[in-house]
């Protein structure tokens, strides 16, 4: 900022110098020191210039002609510091200038991430407002998975359309295979990738928040009911043959035995850390004794939270499981007919959810 | 070794637990609503359980727990091991075939 070099006759400089001392702070990371003085210094350099002025004004008028060259070369001095300082007051407001204009961008700015974090917030997705670290690690592991689901989703609603156009133009059963297979290894993606983003944050999946509201509402350990779902398929996929019925008839069933199975565990795992942590000792508050209670409580409880992890990962399996079984009964068009009828069982559902949510309410 | 050979054999259907383990539990309510009646051997309330930990390590189940042995053979080294076998039919065939249950 500070490349001006003012020649100022010396017995002014004193003066000048501290205007300049304020002047050279625009734009500097010491500004919020500055800026109450930045109106007040260029306020001073016009008082100053106008001072000088009314001193040339009532100078100009010459005592006697002995004085005269003296008084000119004053007044050359006077003209020369009244330019200078016009100058430095000119530079110095242009600086002002951008210095507020930075400042307003900057407040749109951050008025604008304002607005983002609290739509962010109302759609439930966690931010943590501390610096922490370990917050914004595990923050960004549910933000990531979101992202990575967003775009699954996308790409298995492509799909879906292949394989619709593929069934209704009544393509063979080469070309269904194949589009089968790719809708059904897509699948395998999102259990994958769901299974990774459990690891970093196991309670965003169980969670169901990256799911619309009426889907998370009917979730079961962080995903659908392959039980459920075997049932709404069996009327849509007529005609099967007997074989076939009993197949998926003894496939809900197997899937509900194991699914019961695994809400029984989930609820001994509830039960268990409830009294892991109910355990409480009555002592003298602020003992030793007190405190390596707690903490081996804790300790205790953070290995049975651990185990949730292993759950979701059986309920997951259970899933991909039951899809598999499924596909080995049926023929390659039934499996084309079973994945659309999924897929639009839970876009219904999710549209549902917009629907509701954007319901008129008195 | 031997303990888990023995233990395996003594009835149709023999779980491997521990108790401190909510999917082991999960395992032995899928087994009791199938109809078979297990047995149950808690790793972590046995006198022997380090060596029977060691062993079933031995036999490939990492973690050791559950293990299920069915006619006394290893049939699950896991709980996914359990569930692929529940899905395609096979768990209940092999109890039928070991007599633990009946249609």
């Amino acid at each position: 900022m500070g490349s001006q070099t003012l020649s100022l006759p010396k017995e002014t400089q004193p003066n000048l110098a501290v205007s300049v001392g304020h002047r050279e702070n625009w734009g500097e990371s010491n500004m919020a020191d500055a800026s109450p003085r930045t109106d007040t210094s260029t306020d001073d350099t016009d008082d100053k210039n106008q001072r000088l002025e009314r001193n040339l004004s009532t100078a100009i008028v010459p005592s006697d002609s002995s004085d005269k060259s003296k008084e000119k070369s004053g007044d050359q001095k006077t003209l020369r510091r009244l330019a200078q300082n016009r100058e430095a007051a000119r530079k110095s407001r242009l600086r002002k200038k951008a210095y507020v204009q930075q400042l307003e961008s900057s407040r749109l700015k951050l008025t604008q991430l304002e607005q983002e974090l609290q739509r962010a917030r109302q759609q439930g997705i966690f931010i943590s407002s501390s610096g922490d670290q370990s917050h914004s690690m595990s923050g960004n592991g549910a933000l990531a998975f979101d992202v990575e689901y967003a775009r699954w989703l996308e790409e298995n609603n492509r799909q879906i359309n292949e394989l619709r156009a593929a069934v209704n133009s009544h393509a063979g059963d080469t070309e269904l295979r194949t589009i089968v297979d790719n809708v059904t290894a897509h699948f395998d993606d999102i259990f994958r990738l769901k299974g990774i983003a459990a690891k970093a944050d196991v309670f965003h999946i169980l969670s169901g928040m990256w799911k619309t509201p009426a889907e998370r509402c009917f979730m079961w350990i962080g995903g659908f009911r392959s039980s459920e779902l075997l049932k709404l398929l069996v009327n849509q996929l007529e005609p099967l043959t007997e074989q076939q019925l009993m197949g998926i008839y003894n496939l809900q069933q197997s899937s509900q035995q194991a699914e019961d199975a695994l809400s029984q565990g989930m609820e001994a795992l509830q039960q268990s850390l409830a009294e892991t942590l109910a355990n409480g000792s009555p002592g003298p508050s602020g003992s030793s004794g007190n405190v390596a209670n707690y903490m081996g409580q804790m300790a205790m409880a953070m290995g049975k939270l651990g185990t949730l992890e292993g759950f979701l990962h059986q309920a997951d399996n259970l899933r991909q499981q039951t899809l598999q079984q499924m596909h080995r009964i049926l023929t390659t068009r039934q499996s084309a007919r079973a994945l659309l009828a999924i897929n639009d069982y839970f876009s219904r559902l999710r549209a549902l959810s917009s629907l509701w949510l954007a319901r008129p309410r008195e | 070794m031997d303990t888990i050979r023995d233990l395996a054999s003594e009835k149709a259907v023999v779980v491997f637990t521990k108790s401190s383990c909510s999917i082991c539990h999960s395992v032995k309510m899928l087994l009791y609503d199938l109809g078979a009646s297990p047995a149950i051997h808690e790793l972590d309330r046995n006198a022997n359980g380090r060596e029977m930990e060691w062993a079933l390590r031995e036999l490939g189940c990492n973690p050791a727990v559950p293990a299920v042995f069915i006619g006394g053979k290893l049939v699950a080294r896991s709980a996914k091991d359990i569930i692929s076998l529940q899905v395609n039919g096979s768990l209940k065939q092999m109890l039928k075939d070991a007599r633990a249950i009946w249609l």
